[in-house]
């Protein structure tokens, strides 16, 4: 009892999401006048110009790809899965967070997520959009991609097959992509209006009037829109569960030794979330430097995330111990083999890159210091990112390339066409974030005026 | 609105313009507790205080969630069961053609996409949206609405209504200043 009171009277409460001394109109202004100006920080012009070099690279690489075929990739017998499919669940693993951010942390009323879900969920959209990107490509015929993976009524009279992982995996990420699309621009819609309000030039007025479909802030509305966002926040969280539990499915459905296991559910949904939180540290840090958002995205903010990716990196590297215990109670000589293999074969670097990436380096998320510098979150973010990447390099890549069979063992190389259409993607992420920064407000306006002292009603209780 | 003559201009109503969320909650329940019915308050943010005030619950969204929920979950189940049992059935690994464990991840899946459009388009649909041109925004200052100011409306179509009664009373709310609504 003396303990319980003691440790009370030592609690300090967290400081407050938003920096004191704003008001209504500062917060509009301050994020408004990102959009509504005809300046642009040199800095963003620059990033915005690589990317643009990048996703132009990626266009060669894909116009390449249609001419030529996947020939011109690394990926042959034994490893008919390689760059395509890392790529793909990297980036959906990274577009996790997003939806994470707005729905679970909504629902939790963890309320400093509102300076950071609406640049988070533009980053799911973008990184959903990359990683479809993939599955349309990786035959290089996207044109039968239509029937191979949509159920419609075609000439051949042929089906989907709905026993399979892959066709579970379409409907998993296009319903996850278009749910988070609605999402998005629900939230967006009231501060589409302050925009169309704020507008000093005719034609943005009415881009974002029309936008905005006439939001006039109504109570009646804000009743409806309420409502309907907490619903739609409630059907997200079951759903960024399902979507990383689908993409586990597409292995562990398969008897491929190192993907048949069990833990993989759980354990690529940690690692989505992880990999979501690094990716949002990597674009916020620069960000809130670039436009001085100190004040909306503080340290706490930082911190927070980084906590989370220090309890998600834990439940991710006791996955990866999880699957040498697996190996090894398994008494299957082929499980064995694989798990030998990963830490002692021809690709052995990956493995221990990958320990050194996703066990060792988060570990330094425990001290309070290393967790509020930003220049080490922000390198900690980046070798996060490398980290996840080489979990499905050592996951893909190691089960496969050794086969049942000695004789059908073989190595597999990367391509420049790899690295290219690779590299080409995250040149198309960055430039459509920076785009997303440059027309559409990256901070919700809205919610940020609902944390302010100013709007709580006096006499009301709660809220 | 339609550029219509100046002379064929109607009264909408009439709106105050309030300082702050606490002040519009009050005017709220004042307004309401005065018998006007046909009245709505304008914030830049969401104030649940404010409709409770107004004795605002609408609840069809949900309905529509549930319905589209329903639709979904039962057009996904459909979509494999027609597909795998009537229209290509195939014998994988000697599975039964209708393997229903199967089916679950795409009944879900359309389950929430089905529902999740039901929740954005019942919202969009019952609030009148899109309507680009509404009265209320003939009134100059009401651009601040989406903003930091606050507004309450009593609209000319209110049984109560009377020119200056209701803006008489409106003024006993304590408003920054009270605008006529045009049409």
């Amino acid at each position: 009892m003396e303990t319980l009171q003691a440790e009370r009277s030592t609690y300090k409460p967290p400081p407050p999401v938003i920096e004191p001394g704003h008001t209504f109109e500062s917060v509009t202004s301050k994020i408004s006048s990102i959009v509504l100006t005809k300046h642009q920080p040199f800095p963003w012009i620059v990033t915005t110009f690589i990317a643009f070099m990048f996703f132009n690279l990626l266009l060669v690489s894909v116009g390449y790809l249609f001419m030529k075929g996947v020939g011109i990739w690394g990926n042959n017998v034994p490893v008919g899965w390689a760059f395509d499919i890392i790529n793909f669940v990297w980036w959906i693993g990274i577009g996790h967070a997003g939806t994470l951010i707005s729905a679970i942390l909504l629902l939790l009323k963890q309320d400093w997520r509102t300076s950071i879900n609406r640049f988070a969920e533009a980053m799911t959209l973008f990184a959903v959009a990359c990683a479809l990107m993939f599955p349309l490509i990786h035959t290089g015929r996207p044109w039968l991609a239509a029937y191979w993976l949509f159920p419609y009524p075609n000439g051949m009279g042929i089906w989907p097959q709905f026993r399979s992982p892959l066709i579970w995996d379409v409907f998993a990420v296009s319903t996850y992509g278009t749910v988070s699309l609605l999402f998005w621009y629900t939230g967006l819609i009231p501060d589409l209006a302050t925009f169309r309000d704020r507008a000093k030039n005719k034609v943005t007025r009415y881009i974002y009037g029309a936008l905005s479909l006439g939001w006039r802030g109504s109570a009646r509305h804000w009743q409806r829109y309420e409502n309907a966002y907490l619903l739609l926040a409630g059907m997200s969280t079951p759903l960024v569960l399902s979507v990383h539990t689908v993409v586990s499915f597409d292995f562990s459905v398969g008897i491929i030794p190192g993907w048949h296991t069990t833990i993989f559910p759980p354990y690529f949904v940690a690692g989505a979330i992880y990999a979501g939180f690094a990716m949002v540290l990597t674009l916020a840090i620069p960000l809130r430097r670039l436009y001085g958002f100190e004040d909306f995205i503080t340290m706490r903010h930082l911190e927070n995330m980084a906590k989370v990716t220090l309890v998600t990196g834990l439940i991710v590297f006791y996955g990866y111990l999880t699957e040498i215990f697996f190996a090894y109670y398994s008494a299957n000589q082929y499980e064995k083999f694989m798990m030998v293999n990963r830490m002692t074969g021809p690709y052995a670097w990956s493995y221990w890159a990958l320990i050194f990436c996703n066990g060792l380096v988060p570990q330094s998320l425990w001290i309070k210091r290393l967790r509020t510098n930003t220049v080490w979150l922000f390198i900690m973010s980046l070798i996060v990112s490398i980290g996840m990447w080489l979990e499905r390099f050592v996951i893909i890549v190691t089960s496969l390339h050794r086969d049942f069979l000695p004789s059908s063992w073989g190595m597999y190389y990367p391509t420049f066409w790899d690295f290219s259409t690779f590299f080409g993607t995250i040149g198309m992420f960055t430039m459509l974030m920076f785009l997303f920064v440059r027309v559409l407000p990256m901070i919700s306006i809205f919610e940020v005026r609902t944390l302010l002292p100013q709007a709580k009603v006096e006499g009301a209780e709660g809220h | 609105m339609h550029n219509a003559p100046a002379t064929a201009n109607t009264l909408y109503g009439l709106m105050a313009e309030f300082e702050d969320a606490t002040r519009l909650t009050e005017a709220a329940k004042r307004t309401y507790a005065a018998g006007y019915r046909k009245m709505d308050a304008y914030s830049p943010f969401p104030i649940e205080p404010v409709w409770e005030a107004m004795h605002v619950h609408d609840r069809p969204v949900s309905f529509f969630v549930l319905g589209g929920g329903i639709v979904g979950m039962l057009a996904g189940f459909g979509l494999c069961y027609w597909v795998s049992t009537v229209a290509y059935p195939l014998n994988i690994g000697g599975r039964p053609y209708n393997s229903w464990p199967s089916f679950i991840p795409v009944t879900f899946e359309l389950t929430i996409l089905i529902a999740s459009f039901a929740a954005v388009i019942s919202m969009i649909v019952l609030n009148g949206l899109p309507m680009p041109y509404h009265p209320v925004f003939n009134v100059p200052s009401f651009l601040r609405a989406s903003q930091d100011k606050f507004f309450l409306a009593i609209e000319a179509a209110d049984p109560k209504f009377d020119r200056q009664k209701t803006f008489d009373f409106l003024k006993s709310l304590g408003p920054r200043e009270i605008n006529e609504v045009q049409n």
